[in-house]
């Protein structure tokens, strides 16, 4: 807890608090007692709904679905970091003629929805003639919005740094593009790290949208086992709770990254410390 | 522009499904939302675990997969029924909850400590103080990223758009089975939403500049 | 004790992340053996689609994957088997390259104009309807079957006989595709009844769930779902429309049309053709009359 909000408990707010405890803990076990009986009362967890993890192709069908996931993650990630940079330097450029459509294009890429994107890319360019892969599409869109939003944290970044670093590289002679590229680019990337990575677990979940334009990632597959009614009798459930627990563990260890480059930053001295990190990181809402 | 023109019938209506999908999931979110945050803060340990629980796992996983969970693993359950529309809506609503949770928390821990004590020392329980000191004020730090939520929430509702749930999303399908160009249908959503979206995040610019000056 | 025990869990845990893994199917049908006899020497003149598989030796075929009995992949053993499956192989076959080469790509009914267009698949075999508004964009060979929409409804269903019918009740079919589209263009049902999913399966996993009255599409392909699904369902049986399904090609490769209609062609004289459904729709007890090939 960053503050608090209440004493510290007497004696009698600590019964009661015990009290809502035990209701608390009973609310959330009567829910998991539920679900857990129509698990058994539907048979969910049956030999043969289970009897999927057995085979060796749906094995590796998901070890091959997981590496499209981390595939389209790791090439749409360094496309969006390298837009995201162009952009922000864009944004700040001195001509206005530089400055203007970039801010135009960031905010409109910010707004457009990315299933929209994805549906332009793999069913509207083919009209045009352009013939994009389900992989491209997908990749190509996680580029553009998720850019769109790093290069606004770049920006910000950018800004909140004290105007000395720049006057100072002005002072020894540096261009405009030294500046950038060499104080104040790398300064930022250090102090924004944490907010790039949340930014980075975005992308990572926004993945699975392929499965709406039938790119082959984790979350395809798991409707694709899960809904075998031939073989397995519909394992859904079990597939989903896997798929779930990958996602979500696979997020958890950028998270984690996030929280220790956060930590080492704050140890080290070298990293100007942004008071506006905080607010800035609560506006650009990671959804 | 004649793809617009000749469909305005199918892409008004689809769009005014986007707005409901919107409004409905946006008022259930935010109430659950605000429900969780007060969990979060709460001085029961086991209520704060429970809304982090709840927040670590929504906020962890795709939209994607929530919406595949509602309509093609819940109904295995054999519970209720519920229509994909519902099922959109209760995916889209469980989702942002997180989100609303964590703004709204955060909103919480920038209302300086001694206004919680003052309250105290006046003698106000936990929830009329969260309820008349400390929510009115966070409120203004609260605004601005809550806005950035529904933008992503209206966004958001385009992921429908593979679960038969009619809204903006599904234009292309309609356009497509009646041999329209596509790839202008598909322009001319985009448009729509950034219109939908470019007055909000204005809105949202606004307040974040005049309400960050106070503090 | 407890060192056992951990020794114990860590082996069994090796095991499972080394050794694990059964191989074949629990449904295992089986490959069709010695029907597909490989032509040496084709030549298909001015075909440019042809030109790509030659350089590339071997073919790239659209199929659909969720579909038992015409095109269906078996997960356990990632290999595809069904009518359409059997049909691409002859082709491919007699096309002068090994069907057990093929590469078949799953894809979806709405992307698969696209998937031509794009040259992501040599040709597609997958219930492709041949319709005058296809044709524009992509060309078509055959047609090697004719279906009819029928509806798949619960087996003690007894409110649905017939497209007729269907008024105030919920039908499901697939984005894009044709069944869906008579559906609404025929009023047989409200607008807002009317659910649309990326694939049939889907459609099916909702009709057994009770949140959707009926399933309507080909009958061949609801024949492989009652199937499928043990006696929950049924097909009605009372078709109103002629599908004509057939390959789709490149729509400007007019020679590899003509080459793949000579085949189609070789297959219904000589027997082939009706070895291959025996072998796979033909085990739902119905019979098929044989298509006319239609030379465009």
């Amino acid at each position: 807890m960053s503050m608090v909000l209440f004493d510290v408990p007497g004696p009698k707010a600590r019964a009661r608090h015990k009290i809502m405890a035990v209701i608390g803990i009973a609310a959330v076990l009567a829910v998991l007692v539920y679900v857990i009986m129509r698990f058994i009362a539907t048979d969910q967890f049956s030999a043969r709904r289970l009897s999927w993890i057995n085979y060796k192709q749906i094995q590796l069908s998901l070890v091959e679905a997981i590496g499209n996931t981390l595939s389209a993650f790791a090439v749409g990630a360094v496309l969006a970091l390298a837009f995201g940079a162009i952009f922000a330097a864009a944004r700040l450029s001195d001509h206005a003629w530089v400055r203007a459509p970039a801010a135009v294009i960031v905010e409109i890429f910010r707004a457009i929805p990315l299933v929209i994107m994805m549906f332009f890319f793999y069913y509207g360019l083919p009209v045009a003639g352009v013939k994009l892969t389900a992989f491209t599409a997908v990749v190509v869109s996680l580029m553009l919005y998720n850019g769109s939003v790093l290069a606004e944290i770049f920006r910000a970044g950018i800004n909140s740094l004290p105007k000395g670093q720049s006057e100072a590289a002005y002072a020894l002679g540096m261009r405009k593009t030294q500046v950038m590229v060499l104080v104040l680019l790398p300064q930022a990337l250090r102090a924004m790290l944490p907010t790039i990575i949340s930014q980075l677990v975005v992308l990572l979940k926004d993945t699975a949208l392929g499965f709406l334009i039938t790119y082959e990632e984790l979350l395809r597959w798991g409707t694709r086992i899960g809904g075998d009614a031939v073989n397995f009798g519909r394992p859904m459930i079990s597939v989903m709770i896997l798929v779930a627990a990958i996602y979500i563990g696979l997020c958890l260890v950028l998270t984690w990254l996030a929280n220790y480059l956060e930590k080492r930053n704050r140890r080290n001295k070298k990293v100007i410390h942004l008071d506006h990190a905080e607010p800035l990181a609560l506006n650009e809402v990671k959804v | 522009m004649s793809v617009l023109t000749n469909n305005l019938d199918l892409f008004l209506r689809a769009f005014g499904q986007t707005l409901q999908l919107f409004a409905v999931s946006g008022v259930l979110s935010l109430l659950l939302g605000t429900l969780l945050a007060a969990l979060r803060v709460s001085p029961v340990p086991v209520f704060r675990g429970i809304g982090t629980m709840y927040v670590t796992v929504l906020r962890n996983t795709p939209l994607t997969l929530v919406f595949v969970f509602f309509l093609f693993a819940y109904p295995l359950l054999e519970i209720v029924k519920i229509e994909p529309y519902t099922a959109a809506v209760v995916a889209l609503s469980l989702y942002t909850a997180a989100f609303v949770c964590e703004v709204v928390r955060s909103g919480v821990n920038t209302v300086p400590v001694g206004q919680a004590e003052a309250s105290r020392a006046l003698g106000l329980t936990f929830v009329q103080m969260l309820g008349t000191v400390v929510l009115p004020q966070a409120l203004r730090s609260v605004v601005p990223p809550m806005t950035s939520t529904m933008i992503a929430l209206l966004k958001n509702t385009t992921v429908a758009s593979g679960f038969a749930v009619f809204q903006a999303g599904t234009i292309r399908d309609s356009l497509s089975e009646q041999g329209e160009n596509v790839l202008f249908g598909l322009l001319w959503v985009a448009i729509g939403f950034v219109v939908l979206v470019m007055p909000l995040t204005y809105a949202q610019q606004v307040f974040e500049k005049r309400w960050s000056v106070a503090r | 004790m407890r060192v056992r025990t951990l020794a114990a869990v860590l082996l069994t845990g090796a095991l499972a992340l080394t050794a694990c893994g059964k191989e074949g199917s629990p449904t295992d049908q089986g490959a069709p053996a010695g029907l597909f006899e490989v032509a040496k020497d084709v030549k298909v003149d001015g075909s440019p689609t042809f030109e790509k598989i030659k350089a590339r030796g071997s073919l790239v075929v659209g199929v659909k994957e969720d579909q038992p009995g015409l095109g269906y992949k078996d997960p356990t053993t990632n290999k595809y088997s069904g009518f359409d499956i059997d049909m691409a192989r002859l082709v491919s076959a007699k096309l002068g390259f090994d069907p057990e080469k093929i590469q078949f790509k799953t894809i979806q009914s709405a992307a698969r104009e696209q998937a031509l267009i794009n040259g992501d698949v040599d040709y597609y075999v997958g219930t492709y309807t041949i319709n005058a508004g296809r044709k524009e964009k992509v060309g078509f060979a055959g047609p090697y079957f004719v279906a009819g929409q029928d509806l798949l409804v619960k087996k003690d269903n007894t409110d649905i006989t017939g497209p007729e019918t269907l008024k105030g009740k919920k039908v499901c079919s697939v984005t894009g595709s044709t069944p869906i589209k008579k559906i609404r263009d025929n009023n047989y049902t409200e607008p807002q009844n009317i659910l649309e999913f990326q694939g049939y399966s889907q459609c099916v996993t909702k009709l057994l769930d009770g949140e959707v009255d009926a399933v309507t599409t080909d009958d061949a392909i609801l024949k492989g779902y009652a199937a499928a699904e043990e006696g929950k369902l049924k097909v009605v049986g009372k078709t109103f429309s002629s599908e004509p399904y057939g390959i789709g090609l490149p729509k400007e490769d007019k020679a590899l049309r003509d080459k793949v209609n000579d085949i189609l062609q070789a297959s219904l004289d000589d027997g082939t053709w009706q070895k291959i459904y025996d072998g796979t729709l033909g085990k739902s007890g119905a019979s098929a009359q044989k298509p006319t090939i239609d030379r465009y």
